[in-house]
């Protein structure tokens, strides 16, 4: 209960929050205090000098900063304030370029505000000096205009990138007259550290910060960012049918307003003339025009076709992980209902290792902990992840708990910006992770850091992990084996073993490897170790990659689970396959706890191997077909060196091969092979291109439904405008294939797929009704109508189990680094290429290569590479490279920057021009089936003159 | 040793005239003829500035001014060989134009009370030794070896001190609020951030007798539970940053810094932080952010003290360079010493740099209470060249202008802030009857404008409104209103900026409209600057019946402005003249044909 403060203002009665300011107090109950540099989310500046107040009996005071006290009079005007106050206000305007008709501010500007309130005699303004200052305008950002001679000097912008952002892009220069928000050496904004979020374009309370694109919005419609895992809430501004704008939901749990560039900037896709209208048939060898009859047809009897011709299981599909879960629910259940299991999405190229590993030593695969628990972390663990670029709003919270006093530790091959405010940086080799997480426990262990009580009352194999560990893993060969000097390794143990509270946040880095299970395992051995689960701020937490990839994997869109990961197969070489074969205790457990939700009954230990059974029985019932238990296919399989793990027909919605997955030539290779190919998308992607048949796919602003974000929260998608052209919602679309099909399917809205899948995946999504959902979302699991959803994992299992892993008893695993897991560099290919994200773009850049001012701040790949390197290889920065593995090669500009280190380089896999994935490495994981993403050997060749090498 | 000491003064006034040339070639010189009981040595500043470069003579205290590397041989050979002094070179009272010998007959001195300055000119700043046998570091072993940290605040509570850098609050409170906060980790800072124009008084103190100030600031880190100190110095000042760092290596080797001072088992050291020379940074909380790497810009009320909340978020204890040199005096000689000295309110001796149009021009120490009219008609020797006194200003650039008609305003804190000025940090600018005070007000608010961390709104663009006025007005484009328009931007400004650095700029204003308003009113009604100082609102004028036709200032004039030839009276084309005054200092005295006269004349009459 917070405490209440009961004062007057102006003889008024006022009930405030202890610990609010005055001006605060004042503004909630609708007494207007004149203010220009306060803004609620930032600490107090006093610069504006508009809101001094009086506290009777101790004078004038600034209403900004100071505290509601009881019993205190604050007088908010009398002759002395009004008079200053006005003074202050006169200079303000007279020093303000006034042009308010053509200001994008007009109205909403603050300065008017005070003008309005204070009154404004142009007879007084005339006695003053007009200001002089004539600064040029800054266009160079391509999404806002930065105009200092309206600037008020309220240092909103400046508060915002420190505080908010934790950037630290701008700040104030020059003194007295001459005094403005500058970047660091005055330069353009484009050229500074800014990364265009736009935060500060939000918040500047007049004319001087704002966006080129100016159209105000005559409605908004409340939904959910279509671009990263964080999953934040925004509102689409809607004029005359188009999307013309982007705000942050102040009210959303995640992002609490906040936005990244992507987020705020990158809407214009959605009405972009490149935009699928229609569907597209493959007449002649050209993709042309057709109606939704034709297409349908051709693509229900061509599947029907390829079915008879080689068995169902021969159909393939690729969900996609930017639809909703309704779309993705609907597309598995396509598959499986006329016999397919071959279902996959992108997930199998990211999280899978995630999953596997988490799920079976916890019992689910997911974020254990909540984004809004990041800023009370006392330590925080980034490894193989790069939030300032792919996952921004838990990069701005990272850096505001650092500000707060948080420890930082980064681990990372390649030197990413928080490692500018890391306590202590691990630069180890690409591909050691293994290693240097068990140095890290063999420190923890050698200094009795672990959480014995945790250990003992929760978790499984402790003594075989500690005996493994101090007998194999001396930090002297750990330090040779990873290139980490032996007391940074200490120094992070210490601090993330040390801390009450310690999370670890991790990415691609950690997953995409051959031993990415491994990894994470490893990593999972630290948190369990020193009891960092099931607490606020602790936590193993994968951020996910795309807005809905939790989604897609929760919603059964994986080969071998059906929706809420209940297993499909009991005879399969899969990871749950695994898990029941082991009989231990803990998978009994897990196993258990499932059919306990399912049936509502007493738990009751059902063998291991008959529980796919009854769920298989369970969802034939509900679907109204036979289920196969027949393995289906993955990515990799789909796309498998070997051909003869190809399908013969692909139905792929939503996703992009050709450029995300490894070994392109490969994928290339099986998609010509197949006998039919038809892709549902929003744009003509690279692979829709070399599609049968082309289905126009609504945008998430065209559609209702849910999107899963990182953090397990279901929120709530709305249609702010209609279909594009012809273009029809996924899960309309995929009805009407099966009604072709002769399923008999009658869904009127999404509402019905979501309600029916949550009867079938009552442990995890029961409880999930839409109305539920609208205001902020729920995360699962949420068994029941009453269930408060669960902000963080594993402090009770599935059974309801109190201080128990979602499993019951978490496992300890002994994993071992295997130095050939990884490809070596040779003397054919020297370097090591390991792949990231970028910024400004996303994924294969269907939608952000839509967007222009995307494409100005990064339009084409750039390969990082180290100085001593391009060096050596006599390369300049605006020389092109041939980039060369052994599984093909590419051309593409280079960076020269020691945010690599000597030996690596690093691309982004967004462009198609330059596809990074031309290069990498099919090899998988054989637990997950995730591909070494993050270690290619190649070999670098400057090109002397285009497309001629010397 | 019983023979003579030749001390030459290396502060920096004296070094910029020359001074360490001629230490060299009087130890050359010295050593040359072989003089075995003549100790050739430096000390840091004496005060006196317009005597320098100043060599004193010890044991006899014969007080040499002006001194040129010509009369090194002169001082060496017949004073310190012979023992004749060379009168010459004597100090001239500038009243009495008397010649006088000795240190202590000098009014400059005998009027002063120092205890700041004692050492100042006495002892090498860069041999601890000096400072020793001048009974330094007595007051810390006391302090360490039979005092508790209460009994330190409460000699220093009782000692009534105030604090020296302008704001006048009472130390031993400030010290008492420092010690009771609880916190493992305190820090002590000096501010030595002098960034007033003109005011020179810590850096001298810093040069001349830097082990005062460290001696200071560890009793205090003794007092409060401090462990670290930091002096922040402002980067202009190289010869203190360099007497600093020896000193403090000094401080150290000797045991009187670092880890169990004097086996006491305390621990304190201390650090020099450079400022890079925003005024601002003066300000208590602007310094500290910018010790913390941050802009410098303060941290607005309300606000935890400094005491509180301080550097790194650590209770911290700030204090003015001669607040902590006088805290030695306060352990030596005892609270009530102190305490009997200066006024009732106001305790202790001021350091003043006094300067402007004054014949003394230098650094002064007097007790509290002392009359504006003693300082500058005693200890400075009154307006030279036979001008009038027209106003003081005090306390450096946002201090207030005092006239002739409150000469008799004891100094202290109070009074001279009920009469619109300030103690400051101790700036003291004399002016005589051909000042304007239009133009001193601008010229101060010129400093403030600039200087201003543009952080709040009133401070920013109200000084660089009244700016704009003052130079319309000294340009002879002041309208009737502005006079009104200053006073009310002016009293904005002083309620409602964030500062002292705002609250106090427009003080020079104030308080020169408030006893020079006719000055202003020339200015604006008649356009006339009956000083003789706005360009734009005089005229040169040749006398037709004086001039001679000589041609001389015809030839000058560097804008080509006077008319005339050969046996034709010059006459100065008032359109083209741009007032620089070159023709009036051409023209020979025995002509004097030119006169300066206020207003601007057009064709014959006054415009």
């Amino acid at each position: 209960m917070i405490e209440k403060v009961i004062f007057t203002i102006d003889g008024v009665e006022v009930t405030a929050n202890k610990g609010d300011t005055i001006i605060k107090a004042a503004l909630e109950q609708g007494i207007y205090i004149p203010h220009l540099c306060y803004h609620p989310d930032l600490k107090p500046f006093g610069g504006c000098r508009l809101c001094v107040v009086e506290i009777e009996g101790r004078g004038l005071t600034i209403s900004c900063k100071a505290l509601v006290e009881e019993g205190i009079n604050v007088v908010t005007e009398n002759p002395e304030i009004s008079k200053m106050r006005r003074v202050a206000a006169e200079l303000l305007i007279v020093n303000h370029y006034t042009d308010c008709l053509q200001c994008a501010k007009n109205t909403e500007c603050k300065l008017q505000e005070i003008a309005a309130r204070i009154g404004i005699e142009e007879g007084r303004l005339q006695r003053l000096k007009r200001g002089t200052r004539n600064i040029s305008i800054d266009y160079s950002n391509p999404f806002f205009i930065r105009d200092h001679n309206k600037c008020v000097l309220c240092g909103i912008c400046v508060r915002t990138c420190d505080e908010i952002q934790g950037i630290s892009s701008i700040d104030f220069t020059f003194r007295g007259h001459e005094t403005k928000v500058s970047t660091f050496k005055d330069k353009p904004i484009l050229e500074s550290t800014c990364e265009s979020c736009g935060e500060c374009v939000v918040r500047c309370p007049v004319g001087s910060l704002v966006p080129k694109e100016v159209h105000k919005p005559s409605y908004e419609v409340k939904t959910i960012c279509p671009y990263c895992g964080c999953g934040c809430g925004i509102h689409l501004g809607v004029r005359a049918g188009r999307v013309v704008g982007v705000q942050g939901d102040r009210e959303s749990p995640v992002n609490q307003g906040e936005l990244c560039v992507k987020g705020r900037f990158g809407y214009t896709f959605i009405n972009h003339p490149d935009r699928l209208t229609t569907p597209l048939i493959r007449r002649n060898g050209r993709l042309e025009e057709a109606s939704w009859e034709e297409a349908l047809d051709l693509v229900a009897s061509s599947f029907q076709e390829v079915q008879e011709k080689y068995g169902p299981e021969s159909l393939g599909g690729l969900s996609s992980a930017r639809v909703t879960n309704e779309d993705n629910y609907l597309f598995q259940k396509l598959l499986r209902s006329i016999g397919s299991n071959s279902v996959d999405c992108c997930a199998r190229l990211c999280h899978a290792a995630t999953v596997v590993g988490l799920a079976t030593t916890t019992g689910s695969g997911a974020m254990t902990n909540p984004i809004s628990d990041i800023e009370e972390c006392k330590t925080i663990l980034v490894v193989g992840s790069n939030p300032s670029s792919n996952h921004p709003i838990v990069n701005y919270r990272i850096r505001r708990a650092v500000k707060k006093g948080s420890r930082l530790i980064v681990i990372d091959p390649l030197r990413i910006p928080l490692a500018e405010i890391a306590d202590v940086y691990l630069q180890h080799k690409a591909g050691t992770d293994v290693a240097l997480f068990n140095g890290m426990m063999a420190v923890i262990l050698r200094e009795g850091l672990v959480d014995r009580n945790f250990i003992a009352q929760r978790t499984n194999g402790f003594e075989y992990l500690q005996e493994f560990i101090m007998e194999r893993y001396s930090l002297d060969s750990v330090s040779e084996i990873t290139g980490v000097p032996v007391k940074d390794i200490e120094q992070a143990a210490r601090l993330y073993a040390t801390a009450s509270s310690a999370s670890i946040f991790y990415c691609m880095g950690v997953t995409q490897h051959t031993c990415g299970t491994e990894n994470v395992l490893a990593l999972i051995n630290l948190a369990m170790a020193t009891g960092n689960f099931g607490k606020p701020h602790t936590g193993v937490n994968p951020l996910r990659g795309q807005n809905n990839v939790q989604g897609a994997c929760d919603m059964g869109c994986l080969p071998h689970v059906l929706p809420g990961y209940q297993p499909l197969h009991s005879d399969c070489t899969t990871y749950w396959q695994r898990l029941a074969c082991k009989e231990d205790e803990g998978a009994a457990e897990l196993i258990t706890a499932l059919e306990f939700d399912f049936y509502g009954k007493s738990p009751q230990a059902v063998p291991a191997g008959k529980v796919s059974d009854h769920i298989r029985t369970k969802f034939s019932k509900a679907w109204g077909v036979e289920l196969s238990d027949i393995p289906g296919r993955t990515i990799n399989d789909m796309f498998h060196p070997n051909p003869g793990r190809w399908c013969k027909a692909l139905y792929i919605m939503g996703e992009n091969p050709l450029i995300s997955s490894p070994d392109l030539q490969h994928v290339r290779e099986a998609i010509e092979s197949l006998d039919f190919l038809v892709v549902q998308d929003i744009f003509l992607t690279e692979v829709a291109q070399m599609a049968d048949v082309v289905l126009p796919a609504a945008s998430f602003a065209e559609k209702e439904g849910t999107f899963t974000n990182t953090e397990r929260r279901v929120q709530r998608i709305h249609r702010a405008i209609q279909p594009v052209g012809q273009s029809k919602p996924d899960w309309e679309i995929i009805q009407a294939i099966a009604q072709k099909l002769n399923l008999p399917w009658k869904y009127q809205s999404p509402k019905e797929i979501w309600d029916e899948m949550r009867q079938l995946t009552p442990h995890y999504f029961g409880g999930m009704s839409y109305e539920r959902l609208e205001e902020q979302g729920l995360q699962w699991p949420c068994p029941t109508e009453e269930h408060p959803g669960t902000l963080i994992m594993h402090h009770k299992s599935w059974c309801g189990e109190e201080n128990r892993f979602s499993r019951g008893i978490g496992q300890f695993s002994t994993v071992d680094y295997r130095p050939l897991a990884t490809e070596r560099p040779d003397a054919d290919y020297p370097f090591v290429l390991t792949t990231a994200r970028k910024l400004y773009q996303y994924h294969t850049r269907s939608m952000t290569g839509r967007v222009e001012g995307l494409n100005e701040l990064l339009n084409e790949e750039r390969l990082q590479i180290n100085p001593m390197d391009a060096k050596k290889l006599r390369i300049n920065t605006e020389d092109r490279v041939r980039v060369t593995s052994a599984r093909g090669s590419v051309e593409t500009s280079v960076e020269i920057t020691d945010l690599v280190p000597v030996g690596v380089v690093s691309m982004s896999f967004h462009f198609a021009k330059s596809a990074a994935n031309v290069l990498t490495n099919p090899a998988v994981c054989s637990m997950s089936v995730t591909a070494e993403l993050k270690v290619s050997t190649v070999n670098i060749e400057k090109i002397e003159r285009r497309g001629v090498p010397k | 040793m019983s023979g003579k000491t030749c001390l030459v003064c290396l502060g920096t006034g004296c070094v910029s005239a020359g001074a360490d040339q001629i230490y060299e070639d009087l130890r050359q010189e010295v050593s040359r003829l072989g003089l075995s009981d003549v100790t050739v040595d430096f000390t840091g500043c004496h005060g006196c500035c317009q005597c320098g470069p100043i060599v004193v003579v010890e044991p006899e205290g014969i007080f040499y001014s002006q001194v040129t590397t010509e009369d090194v041989h002169e001082i060496v050979e017949f004073h310190l060989r012979d023992g004749k002094p060379v009168k010459r070179l004597f100090y001239h009272d500038p009243v009495t134009n008397e010649a006088i010998a000795h240190y202590r007959d000098i009014m400059f001195y005998s009027k002063q009370q120092r205890a700041v300055l004692l050492n100042c000119g006495h002892i090498n700043p860069e041999n601890i030794d000096d400072y020793l046998e001048a009974g330094g570091y007595q007051a810390l072993r006391r302090v360490l070896l039979e005092l508790h940290p209460e009994q330190v605040i409460d000699e220093v509570k009782r000692s009534e001190l105030r604090g020296l850098g302008g704001a006048g609050f009472p130390t031993g409170k400030k010290w008492e609020a420092c010690l009771k906060v609880l916190g493992e980790k305190k820090y002590v800072i000096c501010n030595a951030d002098e960034g007033d124009p003109g005011a020179f008084q810590d850096r001298s103190v810093l040069e001349g007798d830097p082990h005062s100030v460290l001696e200071g600031m560890i009793i205090a880190g003794y007092a409060v539970g401090a462990k670290e100190g930091y002096i922040y110095v402002r980067a202009e000042y190289p010869l203190a940053v360099k007497r600093l760092q020896i000193a403090i290596a000094q401080a150290r080797e000797s045991g009187f810094l670092s880890k169990n001072i004097l086996s006491s088992g305390f621990d304190f050291d201390i650090d020099i932080f450079q400022g890079a020379g925003a005024f601002v940074c003066g300000e208590s909380t602007a310094l500290v952010l910018s010790l913390e790497g941050k802009r410098g810009m303060p941290n607005p009320l309300p606000r935890p003290r400094t005491t509180e909340v301080g550097l790194k978020d650590k209770p911290t204890l700030l204090n003015n360079v001669k607040t902590f040199a006088n805290i030695r005096w306060i352990i030596n000689k005892g609270a009530d010493w102190f305490a009997s000295i200066g006024t009732e309110k106001s305790k202790g001796s001021a350091v003043f740099s006094l300067t402007g149009k004054i014949e003394n021009c230098g650094l002064i120490e007097v007790p509290m209470g002392i009359t504006l009219r003693e300082i500058i008609f005693d200890i400075g020797g009154g307006i030279p060249e036979g001008k009038v006194f027209k106003a003081v200003q005090t306390g450096g650039p946002s201090g207030g202008c005092l006239p002739a008609s409150l000469l008799n305003v004891p100094v202290d804190f109070d009074s001279l802030t009920t009469a619109g000025s300030m103690m400051g940090s101790g700036g003291m600018v004399v002016m005589d009857d051909s000042t304007c005070m239009v133009d001193v007000a601008r010229y101060f608010l010129e400093f403030t404008e600039k200087e201003s961390c543009g952080q709040c709104s009133l401070c920013r663009l109200g000084s660089s409104q009244m700016l704009g006025i003052l130079r319309a007005i000294s340009e002879g484009k002041g309208k009737i209103e502005d006079i009104d328009i200053l006073i009310e931007l002016g009293e904005a400004i002083k309620i409602g900026s964030l500062c002292g650095l705002g609250q106090s700029a427009p003080n020079p204003v104030i308080t020169t409209i408030r006893y020079f308003r006719d000055e202003y009113e020339a200015h604006i009604y008649e356009k006339k600057c009956p000083a003789l100082v706005c360009k734009d609102l005089i005229s040169y004028h040749i006398l037709p019946d004086k001039c001679n036709a000589c041609m001389i200032c015809l030839r000058n004039c560097p804008v080509e402005a006077i008319k005339g030839g050969k046996k034709e009276v010059h006459v100065i084309d008032q359109d083209k003249c741009n007032r620089c005054g070159v023709c009036i200092s051409v023209c020979p005295k025995r002509f004097s044909a030119v006169e300066c006269i206020p207003g601007r004349l057009i064709e014959g009459g006054l415009k």
